[in-house]
């Protein structure tokens, strides 16, 4: 199958299972959402106590087991590392911050835009943005540095806890925890979710459908390829959703979202710049990490701290809107950002103004 | 094709860096035979279209999951 055709089909396939995914039991808008998974993952293992967001979502271990088994058998799975580690961990961190400020990773921001969802065109007006500013610093040589061949055993770290995750929400342990009411009690069969889960990690992993990479690539490059995977997943989620009866077109009781379109904005732009920095939107980056990519790994770990900070705190946005000090928090991670963004960023000092510093002279 | 004049190293980079590498090569030496070395599948995949869209003719060549991008007009 050509490039082209691969992408647009997994953005179609995965734009219907978005939708299917609620039919069978997911909450409205709520179908694949990576940084909601992922948050409620950090509370079905009590890393925070939100009760409503307690479930390990099997979606999430099928997302890295699919894309791990086809990432072998292609033969592109490599254990790789060293490409600054703790600042991928800590970028993780906070496009999660984001994203639970906005209420969606980039995925769920198409998946409720389809649905309806016009918060979530504020929130792509806000991604768009911030994956702007991000190629300002691509332009100015932002490199998070290079990585390296590991041993093979450092790549299976991630596959091994997907399986973890799976069992327990299988055998279903007494201190691991489920939510009785809200999106967290509202899920489709584990087998199903699971099954999903693996279909999306073997098409991301194929097609390296990317929502950050897609627009990015129009920006930087004037190259569409992502972005048709993106567009193919709105129309199919848009065409399904009113076939199921879920489009509402709106602002207001939109499902698990609220109404502020400022912190809408700001949530999304630091997705869209934080990804940006990391080569790849949540999704891609537990693709990559499956893949091998140790970095990518430590990015999932860092989002998973993220949103089990996020509500241990109470900063969290819900359907009731942004909290005070998540409003602080979003700032600080903006912030954040961009010291990284410039303090990573080569700066081309022009020649005429350049003083030679002898070698060896101290200060 | 003849040999390279310009060989950029992006091995180990994740995307988009090496496609931002061989963009700037290709406006600084307009019209030079480039060589691009990546270690992933996926860069070699992004910096190939990235030089078929710019016109430019690529071949690929792969050592133990190392690929040479030849890039030339």
């Amino acid at each position: 199958m050509n490039e082209k055709r691969l992408i647009v089909l997994s953005g179609a396939v995965i734009g219907f299972i978005g939708v299917l995914l609620v039919y069978l039991g997911n909450a409205r808008n709520y179908g694949i959402c990576v940084a909601c998974f992922i948050r409620d993952i950090a509370g079905g293992l009590g890393l925070h106590r939100a009760e409503v967001v307690q479930y390990i979502r099997p979606e999430v271990s099928g997302f890295i087991l699919g894309a791990f088994i086809i990432a072998l058998a292609a033969g592109e799975f490599r254990a790789r590392g060293g490409s600054s580690p703790l600042l991928r961990f800590f970028l993780g961190f906070i496009v999660i911050v984001g994203a639970l400020i906005f209420l969606g990773c980039p995925l769920r921001m198409v998946l409720r835009l389809a649905a309806g969802d016009l918060n979530a065109l504020v929130g792509l007006a806000g991604f768009v943005a911030g994956i702007y500013v991000g190629i300002f610093f691509l332009h100015q040589g932002f490199s998070l540095g290079r990585n390296y061949p590991l041993g093979s055993s450092s790549g299976y770290v991630l596959p091994v806890l997907a399986i973890g995750l799976l069992l327990l929400v299988i055998i279903r342990p007494a201190f691991i925890f489920f939510s009785e009411s809200g999106p967290g009690s509202l899920y489709a069969p584990v087998l199903v979710s699971l099954l999903a889960g693996l279909v999306v990690g073997v098409l991301v992993q194929r097609s390296r459908l990317c929502m950050a990479g897609g627009i990015r690539d129009l920006f930087l490059i004037k190259d569409p390829h992502l972005f048709y995977g993106t567009l193919a997943l709105f129309l199919v989620a848009l065409v399904s959703s009113l076939a199921f009866g879920y489009f509402q077109l709106g602002f207001v009781d939109q499902p698990i979202a609220h109404t502020d379109g400022f912190w809408n904005f700001t949530g999304m732009l630091v997705v869209g710049f934080g990804s940006v920095l990391l080569g790849g939107c949540p999704l891609r980056q537990i693709i990559m990490g499956s893949e091998g990519d140790t970095d990518a790994g430590l990015t999932f770990l860092g989002m998973l701290t993220g949103a089990a900070f996020m509500h241990n705190f109470g900063l969290a946005a819900s359907p009731a809107g942004v909290p005070a000090n998540g409003k602080i928090v979003v700032v600080l991670a903006l912030a954040a950002l961009l010291l990284i963004a410039v303090s990573n960023s080569v700066v081309t000092v022009p020649a005429r103004t350049s003083k030679e510093v002898p070698s060896g002279a101290s200060k | 094709m003849k040999e390279a004049n310009q060989t950029i190293d992006a091995r180990g980079k994740l995307c988009p860096e090496p496609v931002v590498l061989t963009r700037k090569a290709m406006n600084s030496f307009p019209g030079e035979a480039l060589l691009v070395l990546v270690d992933s599948p996926v860069a070699k995949e992004n910096v190939s279209r990235l030089a078929e869209k710019q016109g430019y003719k690529v071949t690929v060549d792969e050592h133990n999951g190392d690929y040479q991008i030849n890039i030339d007009r």
